[in-house]
């Protein structure tokens, strides 16, 4: 594949269809129909992963501004907006919008779809009707969570913990649940067709020691979405079948203690799918950090089977810790005993990829552009969240810590200072190739930073708020806190600002960003080795696999071109 | 992408790529299914080990006949798909079509016998809101069931539970069933139309692999629910 970049030079946008035709023959998979029907009927993994893209960037901004709301509320120790019965709905919809419909699909749904068939050298994923689909599905469960949102809102946490939410909530529970239920069909068609598409749709030579390491996190992420998401769907399905038999005035105790039921049991199935749930909002952005590492640091990945195997075993070992959510929740100290040991577990393979980047690092020629920063974030911010994590998987300091905003800043470090980052990272380095132009160095760079700086501002001082004693969801605090809060308040509106400019330059791009040409990072996948953006079928001929994915002291791609022409 | 050359489908290099990925595709979702019934499995075998004299009492008024035949239906069911399949390879469309309406008929005919059962089960009050459980005929001497089970100490709110397990897992189960009817009988159309050709057997085959499935989980249910209690002969309509 020759790489033209007599483009390089010429502004003006790819999504102008005057030029649509840069390699010659087929049109590009943006030009290839025009008009909704071309969209919203289309089989096309990449055009897919972009209506992903669109609604998961929509439910962001509607999740960032519920946190925005919880935030600035917490200002004043007595509440500085709502009321407290809007408060909790507040936080509800923000945990629910920004779990289920932003982190859970963000890169399997955007990424996966797009990606994931172009590196391993396929012309779709193996379903694409069932790729489609999954969309649908995923909307549909977005309605019924906006229904609930929109009918008054839902009052019980994210994790519709019952007696209180079948029995007590005069909110919207059942169709929030409905919503979860739906959403997680969507992320079972996703995962099965991603664990498909790796098994059998590899281009010759692609062996499993050849995948990128994106794909083999994309890959134990499918496992988890595939074998985890089931179980969500029959408790929520048995939580909301006893809540309508509230409704007949006839209950039955499926999960209500006060007559038969066991309130801990729906704990077990929700925390059976929802502590793996973390792992299929994590490992994705593993797999982009191990691309973005070894790209910007021009050296091959470091221990690169520990890295994806290490993939393997968090979705492994992330199936049998959930019960250390449960710790003051009632179960037997033996088997907390266990799951804080096995929690632990976690830790090691986690660890693993953090030393491997690190090492990966190490003497590399390093550039600082905007995937690299968000990257390098990453590395911080989810070591931070991943070693507080063991505070929280010690028995005797979580009963302390149980239920405080250390275990909101905990996992907001491995979501939001992980998953996001992430996110924000591989839309950086990937945007090139999805839409076929660049967008400001400098504005990129300073809008990685900020939102940063914000991040810890916003996340830091609730380490201290938790472990000083101030419990989550709770709308009031003593006014010792008041300083610390709103820092954190203060954190929100830097890391505001810093979405906003990420906002602006992407879209300011679409319209006179320079053209990328092919490869602009000097990557060795596959994907950098097709035009920008990419043709509809992807490859004019099926590659041939002959190298190793980092390939980078012998500045080879995968096929064996020279990587690095700039 | 949707260009197709005969079975096969435009972004797949070959038909046997194609059926790998169609049959392993099966396999996972299979995988998700049994998951999906595994919750259910264990919210039921937490409560039968809590309660169990109150599982085995009301388990013992359930239709084990109705059950039973049942069973033999989904069982022959999974025969004739089976070769049904091998109908469709060596291409005897004739064998083909008898066989898939078995299929469908015989699911049909537990759906209808399991739709009797339900219509008797709300009758006798055995439904989660009911308060007046039926009652039960000792030498001529009629006595209703809460009389009964109080003297046993057997209390109607665990009673509930288990009815409350008894329509989730058979109704689950059922909406499987049906959706299976619903794919075979769309087979028997191709079939009829003759464009369910050799080539492309793979469609069949992943379909009776849900049907096995769909059948095995009701070989689960079956005694879970059913042979949770003794029965006597009587109840058996012998």
């Amino acid at each position: 594949m020759s790489t033209d970049y007599g483009h390089t030079a010429k502004s003006g946008a790819s999504l102008d269809h005057h030029d649509s035709h840069p390699h010659g023959h087929a049109p590009s998979y943006l030009h290839d129909g025009y008009g909704w029907r071309s969209w919203l009927f289309t089989v096309d993994h990449k055009r897919i992963g972009i209506m992903y893209l669109v609604m998961i960037l929509a439910f962001f901004l509607v999740g960032g501004v519920l946190a925005g709301l919880v935030r600035f509320n917490l200002v004043s120790p007595t509440g500085a907006l709502v009321d407290n019965d809007t408060y909790n709905k507040l936080f509800t919809a923000h945990g629910v919008v920004m779990l289920f419909f932003v982190l859970i699909p963000s890169i399997p749904g955007v990424m996966g779809n797009f990606f994931v068939p172009i590196m391993i050298g396929a012309k779709d994923m193996a379903f694409p009707k069932l790729n489609l689909a999954s969309w649908y599905v995923w909307m549909a469960g977005s309605g019924f969570a906006v229904w609930a949102i929109l009918a008054g809102g839902i009052d019980t946490g994210w994790t519709l913990y019952p007696p209180y939410s079948s029995r007590s909530s005069h909110s919207n529970v059942v169709p929030g649940a409905m919503g979860v239920f739906v959403a997680g069909f969507s992320s079972i068609m996703t995962g099965l067709n991603i664990i498909i598409t790796v098994h059998r749709m590899r281009a010759p030579g692609m062996t499993w020691g050849r995948l990128p390491l994106f794909i083999w996190a994309t890959y134990a992420t499918s496992l988890i979405q595939v074998l985890a998401t089931p179980v969500l769907a029959i408790a929520v399905f048995l939580l909301m079948i006893e809540t309508a038999t509230g409704w007949t005035g006839n209950p039955v105790g499926i999960f209500d203690p006060a007559i038969g039921g066991d309130p801990i049991l729906f704990q077990h199935l929700f925390w059976f799918y929802s502590h793996p749930a973390v792992y299929i909002m994590i490992l994705p952005g593993m797999g982009v950090i191990s691309e973005i590492l070894t790209c910007f640091s021009r050296k091959n990945i470091f221990g690169y089977q520990a890295i994806a195997w290490s993939s393997v075993g968090i979705a492994v070992v992330g199936f049998i810790v959930w019960a250390h959510h449960m710790f003051v929740a009632g179960i037997s100290y033996y088997a907390a005993l266990l799951f804080s040991l096995l929690s632990m577990l976690v830790a090691v393979p986690s660890a693993i990829k953090v030393f491997n980047w690190t090492s990966t690092l190490y003497r590399g020629s390093i550039t600082f552009q905007a995937p690299m920063v968000f990257a390098l974030g990453f590395m911080v911010l989810f070591t931070i969240g991943g070693v507080t994590g063991l505070f929280l998987a010690t028995l005797g300091t979580d009963i302390h810590l149980h239920d405080t905003y250390f275990v909101v800043a905990h996992f907001h470090f491995v979501m939001v200072g992980g998953m996001v980052l992430a996110f924000m990272a591989a839309l950086h380095f990937w945007w090139p190739k999805m839409t076929g132009v660049m967008y400001s160095d400098f504005w990129s760079r300073t809008a990685a930073i900020t939102i940063i700086i914000g991040y810890i501002l916003t996340f830091m001082p609730q380490f201290y708020l938790g472990y000083h004693g101030m419990p989550r969801r709770y709308p009031n605090y003593p006014p010792e806190f008041r300083v610390f809060n709103v820092l954190s308040t203060a954190g929100y509106t830097v890391q505001l600002a810093g979405f906003l400019m990420s906002a602006s330059y992407l879209l300011v791009s679409l319209f006179n960003g320079k053209k990328a040409g092919p490869n602009p990072w000097g990557a060795t996948g596959l994907e950098w080795a097709i035009p920008s953006p990419p043709i509809t079928h992807n490859f004019d001929k099926t590659p041939v696999v002959v190298a190793a994915p980092y390939e980078y002291s012998l500045n080879l791609t995968q096929t064996g071109e020279k990587a690095d022409v700039r | 992408m949707s260009a197709r050359v005969g079975a096969l489908c435009g972004h797949f290099e070959d038909i046997e790529q194609q059926r790998g990925a169609e049959r392993l595709g099966m396999w996972m979702f299979l995988a998700t299914e049994i998951l999906f019934f595994a919750g259910v499995f264990l919210a039921y075998t937490v409560y039968r080990l809590w309660y169990p004299k109150d599982f085995a009492a009301v388990s013992s008024l359930l239709n084990v006949t109705i059950a039973g035949i049942n069973s033999v239906f989904l069982l022959t069911s999974s025969m004739t798909i089976t070769f049904a399949i091998r109908a469709c390879q060596t291409g005897n469309n004739a064998a083909l079509r008898k066989l898939l309406l078995a299929t469908a008929l015989l699911g049909a005919a537990f759906m209808a016998l399991k739709a009797y059962e339900y219509a008797t089960d709300y009758h006798e009050g055995l439904v989660p809101w009911s308060n007046n459980f039926g009652h039960e005929t000792l030498h001529g001497h009629d006595k209703p069931m809460l009389d009964v089970w109080e003297h046993d100490g057997v209390s109607p709110d665990r009673v509930k539970i288990f009815l409350f397990f008894y329509y989730s897992m058979t109704g689950i189960h059922g909406i499987h069933l049906i959706i299976g009817i619903g794919v075979v009988l769309y087979l028997y159309v191709r079939a009829v139309r003759k464009t369910l050709t050799p080539d492309k057997y793979v469609a069949l085959e992943t379909t009776s692999l849900y049907w096995h499935l769909v059948d095995a989980i009701w070989l689960f249910i079956m005694p879970l629910l059913y042979l949770a209690g003794p029965h006597t002969v009587h109840q058996l309509g012998f």
